[in-house]
């Protein structure tokens, strides 16, 4: 079978020169890079930088970032950006990992989801970029959002886009099935009662293999799953009353058939949403121009709310996804390449753009007021301000999700129990504890303190 | 003592002194030519294997870097239960998949060596077109195919009012991927043992036929023993293909991520170890721990049907 050139040994060589390919060369890369330089650099310091003919690297998976670059250029003509690709998010920090493992090819800007920060700081592949003015547009930012790239007081990169979690939900299936949104998650499982017996539909989708999802309605919730102290400590606190509380929720719901569990994001999940298998989705910020896009023939039968709440009369809303451009400590040219990250995330010609044209949810508060962004409607949403919506969502998320720095780990052994509890209809709430389980051993086996 | 006298004189000094000189050229030579080809297995295979081999005997956790750990990675592997699991459903995979597709390759290279069947050729051609198919572009379009909500299969079940079983689910994803492995390699069997019915010589079946073997009978009786080579050849590599398992199952994720663990096949550990885990050390020990097993299986196989061989 396979082929004939593959022999046993062969095989062995595959997988471990790809382990050769990622472990190559020299082992730390750190402390090759530039120094911070412990006071703040003073204005013409920077000017100066700004106008020394330079070449950077930036490493980003956005598809049309290009277009922010150039705008940069035009600003800084004497400073060159070099864009690499690298694919997508996962395929990126395997490379830049691999980059700062083996000291070499590691770019002077790297977009880094908030979630993964963490992973670099640890690894002391992150500058500091206080001294660099980072400080100064802090209150630039929604403070939520803001508080993802600050770690131990340290500001380790500038926000790019973010995602306040809301709800989705088709107006033509709740109205068949003779129900409002519902305001609460008592209302939620109400609904979807009704929702099944009257349309066939499923309330909503809740995929297995999306655990950002799961960390958002686990936010929402008030629990605080994890902690980090920038060294060598990690709290780890996935099963807690909260999480178990949310999990028999949705374990009651699943029981009931009234939610399916089809992964996200795959074939069959986007004909879902197509056919009206699922009368809401509980999603971010960027989801309405997502779905607009993958879902066109439903145009103008959705509409934006936020998310059920817990009790009534609260209004609180949880994040999924977001990511920021960090600048790497191996750089030789610090200060444009802050430059350059600031001036994409911050710079509002740059950030209308972000939002508008490449449909990232915006982080700047001025953005997020701007009527360039707001007053846009959309017919897809039946002529509702969803921008404005979400707007006034993205100050009701909480300051409580951190991230350890091994999230890749957290999210394959999330896949391997929650996930596939969910995907499996099975025990949810034992699942939860061998997460839990499975993420201490994992801390402790690398070394950490686990609190 | 006749016979011995030319090979003696053939031994006589001036002779052999000659015939060793052109010997040690022909070997310099030798050296020179596959040199390069030394240089690329050196450079890509050794060098690589050797190095994974160190890598594994390390250990590197996020907190304190590497330290020399001995065979510690290789007995955690031993007593690991993703490894032993992947093992496990992998030995499974082959014990059913193989014989199928070996049964089905070796029937369709019969049936085409009776020359019965019309329009042999383009046939062969058929059977063989899913093996030049990549398998990334297999395993894509058989995830279409199985699609719970739009696949194809799903629509025909419901063309004719049945319910269509979800063959990306937890319980069924194995056997689905036993098709699609199926589907890409009867044809690449089937053109290993048709080419060695090719070479069994005419005179045997012409003997048979004055003797009065039906087809059947040739079959059973000339052919069948006359594959066995190729049936152990391809035997080998079904048995080494399998416990590699990798591309199908990593591509099926996409298609069907909860129904694919982590853990799925071996291989796959070894990838999501490396690349999710960062624990590239232990991903090295399992590779060894794989291509072990592997070399073990293959030659206790090799084994048996040689000794079986040699009784026949």
């Amino acid at each position: 079978m396979r082929n004939l050139r593959r022999t046993t040994m062969a095989g062995a060589a595959g997988a471990t020169s790809l382990v050769l390919a990622l472990t190559g060369c020299s082992s730390s890369g750190d402390g090759n890079g530039t120094k911070a330089p412990a006071k703040a650099l003073t204005q013409s310091e920077i000017d100066k930088a700004m106008d020394t003919p330079t070449t950077i690297t930036f490493w980003s998976w956005l598809p049309n970032i290009q277009d922010q670059i150039d705008l940069f250029e035009k600003k800084y003509p004497k400073i060159k950006v070099v864009l690499v690709n690298q694919g997508d998010a996962s395929a990126q920090y395997v490379k830049l990992r691999a980059a700062v493992k083996a000291g070499q090819g590691v770019p002077d800007v790297a977009q880094v989801g908030y979630d993964y920060l963490p992973s670099f700081t640890q690894t002391k592949s992150l500058l500091e970029l206080t001294p660099y003015g980072a400080d100064k547009i802090a209150s630039d930012f929604v403070p939520g959002v803001w508080s993802q790239v600050v770690q131990n007081g340290g500001i380790y990169a500038v926000p790019q886009d973010s995602g306040p979690m809301g709800t989705l939900y088709r107006t033509d299936i709740l109205s068949k099935a003779g129900v409002d949104a519902p305001a609460t998650w008592a209302d939620f499982a109400t609904a979807a009662q009704e929702v099944k017996s009257k349309t066939g539909a499923y309330i909503t989708n809740l995929p297995g293999n999306d655990m950002p999802q799961t960390l958002g309605f686990f936010s929402q919730a008030g629990a605080s799953l994890f902690t980090y102290d920038g060294k060598t400590t990690v709290g780890i606190n996935v099963d807690n009353d909260v999480t178990q509380k949310v999990v028999a929720y949705w374990q009651d719901l699943i029981q009931k058939d009234l939610v399916s569990t089809d992964p996200d994001f795959t074939d069959a999940w986007y004909q879902g949403l197509s056919r009206g298998k699922y009368a809401t989705w509980l999603t971010a910020a960027w989801g309405p121009t997502f779905l607009a896009g993958s879902a066109k023939n439903t145009s103008g039968a959705w509409r934006a709310a936020t998310l059920p709440q817990w009790s009534a009369g609260q209004n609180v809303s949880g994040n999924w996804g977001g990511s920021s451009d960090a600048v790497m400590a191996a750089t030789k040219n610090p200060i444009p390449a802050y430059e350059l990250a600031k001036f994409i995330n911050n710079d509002p010609s740059s950030t209308i753009e972000l939002a508008n044209k490449q449909s990232l949810y915006p982080t700047t508060i001025s953005t997020l007021s701007s009527p360039a962004f707001t007053d846009a409607k959309s017919d897809f949403y039946g002529g509702q301000q969803v921008n404005k919506f979400f707007a006034d969502v993205s100050s009701t998320v909480p300051q409580n999700q951190k991230y350890v720095p091994f999230e890749d780990y957290v999210n394959s052994s999330y896949n391997d129990t929650l996930g596939k509890a969910i995907a499996d209809h099975g025990d949810l709430k034992a699942a939860l504890s061998a997460w839990q389980q499975q993420l201490v051993t994992y801390a402790k086996q690398q070394g950490f303190s686990v609190k | 003592m006749t016979a011995e006298t030319p090979r003696r004189m053939a031994l006589s000094a001036p002779a052999a002194r000659r015939s060793r000189g052109i010997h040690a050229g022909q070997t310099r030579t030798a050296w020179l030519l596959i040199l390069p080809f030394l240089l690329v297995f050196a450079a890509f295979f050794t060098v690589p294997l050797g190095y994974s081999a160190y890598l594994s005997l390390f250990t590197s956790k996020l907190v304190g870097g590497e330290v020399f750990s001995g065979l510690d990675n290789y007995s955690r592997a031993l007593h690991d239960p993703h490894f032993w699991e992947g093992l496990r459903r992998v030995a499974f995979f082959l014990c059913v998949q193989m014989p199928i597709m070996l049964a089905a390759s070796t029937f369709i290279a019969l049936a085409l060596d009776s020359q019965r069947v019309r329009g042999g050729k383009f046939v062969r051609l058929l059977v063989f077109v899913p093996y030049a198919v990549p398998s990334v572009v297999a395993t894509l379009m058989w995830g279409y195919l199985y699609g719970k909500d739009y696949g194809l299969i799903t629509q025909m079940f419901d063309a004719v009012g049945l319910h269509a079983p979800d063959l990306l689910s937890p319980g069924s994803i194995l056997g689905s991927t036993m098709n699609i492995v199926c589907w890409e390699f009867v044809g690449y069997n089937m053109i290993v043992l048709y080419a060695a019915l090719r070479s069994v010589p005419n005179d045997l079946y012409e003997a048979a036929e004055i003797d009065g073997a039906g087809q059947w009978r040739i079959a059973w009786s000339i052919k069948l023993p006359a594959l066995r080579p190729a049936l152990l050849l391809t035997l080998i590599f079904s048995i080494i293909g399998s416990f590699q398992l990798f591309n199908e199952p990593n591509l099926l994720f996409n298609i069907a991520p909860n129904a694919i663990g982590s853990d799925f096949t071996p291989n796959l550990y070894a990838y999501n170890l490396a690349f999710r885990g960062q624990d590239n050390n232990y991903a090295a020990a399992i590779a060894f721990l794989l291509g072990f097993v592997v070399m073990i299986v293959a030659f206790v196989v090799q084994g048996v049907t040689n000794r079986k061989e040699r009784q026949a």
